[in-house]
C-alpha cells in the first residue's frame, strides 16, 4: 500500500530533526531556503498570481531576507497560514519567519514566546461605512452591524471601544477580507473594520470607491512587524537588521536604480557600512560583506511599499505614519555603526 | 476461535505463553496493551518537554478569564467580560440549537423527498433524483458557503426597507421582515409575566427559565395527557361496544383551552420587529449564518436521508402495498399505515448516523461565522488565548459527549421500535 | 354447419391504439397528469424548473471568455449585451482552471501529474474491474512508490529502499519462521522493516544517491494544491486507511477484551468527533505530540490525521463485509484446520473486502468531499484557492463563477464513481 508516503514522511521528519538542532541561520543555510509563513491572500500584503508567485509587501520583506542570507531572493518557500495556524506554524518551527501583517503585543511577545524584530507598517482599526448612512463618527455606530475578521487583534478591540463608550453592537466575525468585503458590499454588514491599511486595499477594490468612506477614529494602535521565535538571537538580529536595512536605505537615498553605483563606494560613511564597503558590519551577522546590497536589489523600504500598496497602486495607500521620520513619519532605523 | 486443546497436568513453562492457546491470547492481549501504553507515554513525554520548550504550563485556568469578544447569536445573556466559559457554553448551545433544527428538517424534506422520488410522476420523480444526486456529490462546506452567498447576495438589506416606495416591504402585515442579515419575526410578550428563575447564581453556566414558557409548557403537556386519557376511554368503548365515540373536539379542546387560559393569565401579545437605526428591533432574530447554515446542512443531509428512506420504501415487499390494496386502502394511506411503519425499522439505523453526521458537520459553521462551540472554544478563544492544546481537548471532548448522546438516544429508540422477535 | 354466416372468416385490420393510450400523449398523461395531486404537483415543478433556468441561462451564456481582470469582464460584458447586462465572467476560470487543478505545482512538470493519474487509474483497474489480468496486481502493488516518486520527485533511491524493507520483512519472515515458528517469524517480518526504515533506509539511499545520482526535480509539498491536493489526500487516506481499517475491524470482532475495547475505543472516539477538529489537531498540535524538533510538513501532517479519521470509518465498513459473511465461511476454514491468520487472508479477507467495495467506494467519496475542509486550516485546496484569488487584485469580488466551477468537478467526479459503486454492488448481487 501507500505507506511509502508515510515511510518517506518520517525519514524526512528524521532529518528535519537532525538539523533543527543548529542554529536558524545556518539550518537555513543548510537546506538553501527559507521558510516564511504569510496570508493566505491579503491584497497588496500577500498573495499569489497565476503562476503561483507570491508578490506583496510582506512578501517582500521574506525575499530581502532571503536575498541577505542565502543570495537569492527567490529562495523562499511561502507557507499560507489562518489567523489561527499562524503562532503554532512558527512556534513548531514550521516557518522561519512569519511576515503576516501581525500587530506586537505584549502577550504575544512575552506570553507566547516570539520576537517581534521592527515594524514594517505602522496600522490603526479603522471603520468605513457606506456614505449614504450618514455616519460621521464611530460613536454614531449605535446598533450597527460591524463585520470584523476573526483570530486578529480587531476583534478585541472592537469589543473594548464599544464597551468604553457604552454603545451596542453586533459582531459578524469572518474568516477572510474576501468573504468581509462581500458581506459589506451586500449590505449584511454596516460598518467593515479592520486595519486601516486594509479597508483602504479593501476600497480600491470596488466598483464605486468614493461611496464608501473611513471614518476618523481610529480606535487602535497596530504595529504590524515580522516576527520569530524567541531563543535564536542570531536569526533575530538577522532578520531585523536586514528589515533596518531597507529601511535605512531609503534614509540615505539608496535604491534599487543606484544600488550598483553606490556599492563602489560614497563619500557618506553610514552608506559605506551598510553596503560593505567599508567596514564589516555583515561578519558580525554571520554573513558576509555584500548581504545589504542583496537585500536591497528588490528596492529599499520606500520602494517596496510604493510598488505593493503605495499611491500609484490600486491599493494607494498614502505613506502617512509610514514615512521616513525625516519626513514626519514614524518609520526609523538604529543607526548602521 | 477457541481450540479445543487437552490439558496436560505438567508445569507451567515459559514457551507456552506463546504455544499454549490458552497463554497465547493474554500474551498477545499484554503486549497489544504494553503497545498502547508506551505509545501514549511517548506522546505524554514528548507533550510535556515540548510544553516545557515552549515554556507553557498546562491548566484550564484561562476558561475564568475575561473572553473580551462578543457573541452575536446567543440563547443567553452574555458580554464580553464574561468568561472564555461562558463564551463556551454559549457556543455548546448554540451547537445543539442547529442540530436539533437541523436533524428536524432533514428529516422532514428526506422522508418528503423519499417518498416523492418514488412519485409514479415522472417530472416529479426526476426532480427529486437531481436534487438527491446534486447536493450528495458536491461538499456540504461548498453548500455551506453557497447558501450563505446567496442569502447574502439575493435578499433585501435593512437599508432598502427604508426611502419612499421603500426598495423590500415587510410581509405578512410588516410583522415579517427577510433581510441579508437575517430574518425577524415577531416575539411572544407578556404583560403579567411571572418573570424568571435564575439558575447557578453568577457562575459562566448561569442561566434563566422563563417561567411563562414553564406555565405554557405545563398547560400544553397536561392538555395533552388529558386528550390521551379521553382517546383511550375511547378505544375502550370501541373495543368493548364497537362503536367509537366523536370524541375529536373533545380532544382539540383539552388542548387549546388550558394553553388559551395561560396566555390570557399571562397577557400574551406579540412585540413586532421594526427598522431602528441601523438594524431591525424586537422581535425574535434569527442572524444569516444561523439559517443559511441550517438551510445547508439540512438539505445536503436530507438527500441522504431520502436514498435511505428511498431503500427503506423499496426494502417492503410488493405484497404489502398490494395486500394494503386489496384491503381497499388508498394509496397514500398506504404509504402512511403499511409501508412507511415498516420501513421505518430498516430506516433508523442509518438515520442515526446521519444525525450523528449533521452534529459533526454543524462544526464548519466556522465557515460562515456563525458562533458555534468550534466557533468559540476552537475559534476565537483558541487565537486569544493560543491555548491550543486545551481547547482541542475540551471541543473533542464535548462533542465526543454530544455524539455519544445522540447514539445512545436512538439506540433506544431503535430498540423500541424494532420488531421483538420472540 | 357449414354456412354461419355471422363467423367471421378474414382477421379485421389490426387498429392503432386510442391516441390517448399511446405515444406522448399517453406517456404525459400517465407520467404527469394522472390525477389532480400529480396535476398540481406537475405544474409547480415545471414553473419551478422554468423558473430556475429563466434566471440562470441568461447569467450563463452572456459572459465573458477573455477578459483579464473582472472590470474588464464587466465592461465587456456591458459592451457585448447592451447597459446593465450582467453574466458570467467565465474569464477567471479559462486564467485560472490549470492552478484549480494543479495548484502551484511547476507547470513544466504537469506530465508528472498526469502520469500518476493515469497510473492510480491503471492501479486500481483489477480491484474494481474483474476483466482485468491478474498481473496487473504487480504494477498495482509497485505504483504508489512510482506514485510517490513522480509527484514528490527526488531521489529514486528513497522509495526503492522503503521496498527494499518490504523484501528484507519476507526474506526475514522465511528466514525465522524455518527454525523458529511462524510467531517468531511475523514478529521478526515486523521488527526488521521497521528498523531498516528508522535506520538504515534513509542513509542508504543517501548513500546510493551519492553513487549513483538518480533522481527528478524534486516538488516540495507547499507547492501541491487545487484538485491535485484534494485527490492526494483522499487517496492517500484511503489506501492507508485500508490496512488499517482491516486490522481495527478484526480486533473489534476479536474474543480478545483488550485489544477488542482498544478498538472500539479508537473507532468510537474517531467517528464521535467532526473532521475539523482533527485538521486543527493537525495543524497545531500534531507537532507538539512529536519529538522535540520534528517538524512535519503540513500537508504529511493533514495526510496523516486523515488516514487515522478515514480508518475509522474503513474499520466500520469492513465489519460490515465480516458481518456479511455466512457463518458456514469461518466455520469451514475451522473444519480445515487453518490457524486465525491463515483463515483470514485465504479464506474471510477475500470475500469480505470484495464485499466491501461498493461501501469502500462511497468512503472514498466521503473522505474526497471533505478534503475542502482543509482550507479551513488554511491549505489551499480548489476552496482555498478560490479565497487566493479573490484575494487578487484582478478578480477581487468574483464569486459565482469560482464556486460553480468547484462545484461542477466535484459533481462530475463524486456522481461517477458514485454510479459506478451501485453498478458494482448490482453485480455483486447477481453473483447470489
Amino acid at each position: 500500500m501507500k505507506k511509502s508516503v508515510f515511510i518517506g514522511a518520517l525519514t524526512v521528519a528524521g532529518l528535519a530533526a537532525g538539523m533543527a538542532s543548529a542554529g536558524t541561520v545556518d539550518d537555513i543555510k543548510a537546506k538553501g531556503f527559507l521558510q516564511c509563513g504569510v496570508s493566505t491572500g491579503l491584497v497588496g500584503f500577500a498573495a499569489p498570481d497565476a503562476n503561483g508567485n507570491w508578490d506583496g509587501f510582506d512578501v517582500s520583506i521574506c525575499r530581502a531576507v532571503a536575498a541577505a542570507v542565502l543570495g537569492d531572493p527567490q529562495a523562499v518557500k511561502f507557507t499560507p497560514t489562518t489567523g489561527k495556524t499562524r503562532f503554532t506554524a512558527l512556534a513548531s518551527g514550521e516557518v522561519d519567519l512569519l511576515a503576516r501583517n501581525t500587530t506586537w503585543t505584549f502577550s504575544r511577545d512575552v506570553d507566547l514566546k516570539f520576537t517581534f524584530v521592527g515594524v514594517n507598517y505602522y496600522d490603526g482599526q479603522g471603520f468605513m461605512v457606506p456614505k449614504e448612512l450618514g455616519v460621521a463618527s464611530a460613536k454614531d455606530l449605535d446598533g450597527a452591524t460591524v463585520c470584523i475578521q476573526t483570530g486578529t487583534t480587531t476583534e478585541l478591540n472592537l469589543a473594548d471601544f464599544f464597551r468604553s463608550n457604552n454603545i451596542s453592537y453586533e459582531p459578524v466575525p469572518i474568516e477572510t477580507n474576501a468573504e468581509a468585503q462581500q458581506q459589506y458590499l451586500a449590505g449584511a454588514c454596516d460598518v467593515y473594520t479592520t486595519d486601516a491599511s486594509g479597508l483602504a486595499a479593501t476600497r480600491a477594490t470596488f466598483e464605486a470607491p468614493d461611496d464608501h468612506t473611513l471614518l476618523p477614529e481610529i480606535i487602535s494602535k497596530e504595529p504590524l512587524g515580522p516576527l520569530v521565535r524567541h531563543g535564536d538571537d542570531q536569526w533575530a538580529d538577522t532578520v531585523r537588521w536586514t528589515l533596518n536595512a531597507l529601511i535605512t536605505a531609503e534614509e540615505l537615498g539608496v535604491t534599487s536604480a543606484n544600488l550598483a553605483e553606490m556599492s563602489k563606494g560614497t563619500n557618506n560613511p553610514e552608506i559605506n557600512r551598510l553596503l560593505g564597503t567599508e567596514g564589516d558590519l555583515g561578519a558580525m551577522l554571520g554573513l558576509d560583506k555584500d548581504w545589504a546590497q542583496r537585500a536591497l536589489a528588490g528596492g529599499n523600504y520606500g520602494e517596496i511599499f510604493e510598488r505593493n500598496i503605495g499611491e500609484s497602486t490600486a491599493i494607494g495607500l498614502a505613506r502617512g505614519l509610514n514615512g521616513q521620520w525625516t519626513a514626519g513619519g514614524l518609520i526609523y532605523s538604529p543607526p548602521f555603526r | 476461535m477457541t481450540a479445543i486443546s487437552d490439558t496436560p497436568k505438567a508445569g507451567f513453562r515459559l514457551s507456552m505463553l506463546i504455544y499454549d492457546t490458552r497463554y497465547r491470547s493474554m500474551t498477545i492481549q499484554i503486549i497489544a496493551l504494553i503497545g498502547v501504553l508506551t505509545a501514549f507515554g511517548w506522546i505524554i513525554n514528548n507533550t510535556a518537554q515540548n510544553l516545557d520548550d515552549l515554556g507553557m504550563k498546562l491548566g484550564f485556568s484561562f476558561l475564568q478569564e475575561p473572553s473580551s469578544y462578543d457573541i452575536n447569536q446567543r440563547l443567553l445573556d452574555y458580554d464580553s467580560r464574561d468568561s472564555h466559559l461562558r463564551a463556551s457554553f454559549l457556543g455548546v448551545l448554540n451547537t445543539l440549537v442547529v442540530a436539533v433544527l437541523g436533524c428536524i428538517t432533514a428529516t422532514i424534506v428526506g422522508v418528503f423527498v423519499g417518498v416523492l422520488r418514488l412519485s409514479n410522476n415522472w417530472i416529479v420523480a426526476k426532480l427529486m433524483a437531481f436534487y438527491v444526486e446534486g447536493f450528495r456529490n458536491v461538499p456540504v462546506l461548498l453548500w455551506i458557503v453557497l447558501s450563505m452567498t446567496i442569502f447574502i447576495e439575493t435578499l433585501p438589506q435593512p437599508r432598502d426597507f427604508r426611502g419612499d416606495p421603500p426598495a423590500a416591504s415587510m410581509v405578512l402585515n410588516d410583522s415579517v421582515a427577510f433581510t441579508n442579515r437575517g430574518f425577524y419575526i415577531p416575539e411572544p410578550l407578556f404583560s403579567n409575566s411571572l418573570g424568571n428563575v435564575h439558575l447557578f447564581g453568577e457562575s459562566s453556566l448561569r442561566f434563566d427559565i422563563s417561567l411563562d414558557l414553564m406555565a405554557f409548557l405545563v398547560a400544553l403537556i397536561g392538555g395533552i395527557l388529558a386528550a390521551r386519557f379521553v382517546k383511550r376511554r375511547a378505544d375502550h368503548i370501541q373495543e368493548t361496544t364497537g362503536v367509537r365515540p366523536v370524541t375529536w373536539w373533545q380532544r382539540l379542546l383539552l388542548i387549546v383551552v388550558p394553553v388559551a387560559i395561560v396566555f390570557y393569565a399571562l397577557g400574551l401579545y406579540l412585540g413586532y420587529p421594526a427598522l431602528k437605526g441601523f438594524n431591525f428591533q424586537g422581535g425574535i432574530y434569527a442572524r444569516n449564518s444561523l439559517i443559511a447554515l441550517w438551510l445547508a446542512l439540512s438539505l445536503y443531509t436530507a438527500a441522504f436521508i431520502a436514498e435511505t428512506v428511498r431503500g427503506g420504501i423499496l426494502a417492503i415487499s410488493q405484497g404489502q402495498t398490494e395486500a394494503a390494496a386489496a384491503l381497499g386502502i388508498r394509496p397514500n394511506r398506504i404509504m402512511s399505515l403499511v409501508v412507511l411503519p415498516q420501513a421505518l425499522r430498516v430506516i433508523i439505523p442509518p438515520l442515526i448516523s446521519q444525525y450523528l453526521n449533521l452534529t459533526k458537520n454543524s462544526s464548519l459553521a466556522i465557515a460562515v461565522g456563525y458562533m458555534d462551540i468550534t466557533g468559540t472554544l476552537g475559534g476565537i478563544t483558541l487565537n486569544q488565548t493560543g491555548r491550543a492544546l486545551e481547547s482541542l481537548m475540551l471541543l473533542m471532548l464535548i462533542y465526543l459527549i454530544i455524539s455519544l448522546s445522540i447514539s445512545t438516544v436512538m439506540n433506544w429508540y431503535n430498540n423500541s421500535v424494532s420488531l421483538k422477535e420472540r | 354447419m357449414t354456412d354461419i354466416g355471422y363467423v367471421r372468416t378474414e382477421m379485421l385490420p389490426e387498429q392503432d391504439a386510442p391516441s390517448s393510450a399511446v405515444g406522448v400523449v399517453h406517456w404525459i398523461r400517465v407520467n404527469l397528469f394522472s390525477g389532480w395531486f400529480n396535476s398540481i404537483l406537475t405544474i409547480l415543478a415545471i414553473y419551478f424548473v422554468a423558473s430556475l433556468l429563466y434566471g440562470v441561462l441568461p447569467w450563463v451564456f452572456k459572459s465573458s471568455w477573455t477578459a483579464h481582470s473582472l472590470n474588464e469582464c464587466r465592461e465587456s460584458i456591458v459592451a457585448q449585451y447592451g447597459e446593465g447586462a450582467t453574466g458570467a465572467c467565465w474569464a477567471v476560470i479559462r486564467e485560472r482552471y490549470l492552478q484549480l487543478l494543479y495548484g502551484f505545482y511547476p507547470s513544466e512538470l504537469y506530465w508528472r501529474v498526469n502520469l500518476a493519474f493515469v497510473g492510480l487509474l491503471v492501479a486500481i483497474a483489477p480491484v474494481l474491474f474483474a476483466g482485468i489480468p491478474r498481473k496487473v496486481l504487480w504494477f498495482s502493488a509497485a505504483s504508489p512508490f512510482a506514485i510517490f516518486w513522480l509527484l514528490w520527485g527526488g531521489t529514486i533511491w528513497l522509495p526503492l529502499s522503503v521496498v527494499a524493507g518490504f523484501v528484507l520483512g519476507y526474506v526475514a519472515y522465511v528466514l525465522v519462521s524455518k527454525p523458529a515458528g511462524s510467531l517468531a517469524g511475523t514478529i521478526a517480518a515486523f521488527l526488521v522493516p521497521v528498523l531498516w526504515w528508522l535506520l538504515l533506509a534513509a542513509p542508504v539511499a543517501s548513500g546510493l544517491q551519492s553513487i549513483i545520482p538518480l533522481a527528478s526535480e524534486s516538488v516540495e509539498s507547499a507547492r501541491f494544491g487545487g484538485f491535485m491536493l484534494s485527490v492526494t489526500i483522499g487517496v492517500t487516506g484511503i489506501a492507508l486507511s485500508l490496512p488499517i481499517g482491516i486490522v481495527l475491524a478484526l480486533g473489534r470482532q476479536s474474543d480478545l477484551w483488550i485489544v477488542k475495547t482498544i478498538c472500539v475505543g479508537f473507532i468510537e472516539f474517531i467517528r464521535g468527533v467532526p473532521l475539523i477538529t482533527l485538521l486543527f489537531v493537525a495543524s497545531t498540535l500534531l507537532n507538539i505530540f512529536l519529538p522535540p524538533g520534528t517538524t512535519f510538513d503540513i500537508i504529511l501532517r493533514v495526510m496523516i490525521m486523515v488516514t487515522l479519521f478515514s480508518s475509522a470509518y474503513m474499520a466500520e465498513v469492513v465489519r460490515g463485509g465480516l458481518a456479511a459473511l455466512p457463518r458456514g465461511q469461518y466455520e469451514a476454514a475451522d473444519s480445515l484446520g487453518l490457524d486465525y491468520w491463515k483463515a483470514q487472508r485465504l479464506i474471510i479477507m477475500p470475500q469480505a473486502l470484495k464485499i466491501s467495495i461498493p461501501a469502500i467506494v462511497g468512503n472514498f467519496i466521503g473522505l474526497f468531499k471533505d478534503t475542502t475542509l482543509v482550507s479551513i486550516i488554511g491549505l489551499l485546496d480548489p476552496i482555498g484557492l478560490s479565497t487566493s484569488i479573490r484575494a487578487n487584485q484582478e478578480w477581487n469580488g468574483i464569486i459565482w463563477e469560482l464556486y460553480g466551477f468547484i462545484a461542477l468537478m466535484f459533481f462530475i467526479v463524486c456522481f461517477s464513481m458514485g454510479r459506478y459503486a451501485m453498478y458494482l454492488e448490482r453485480k455483486l448481487k447477481t453473483g447470489h
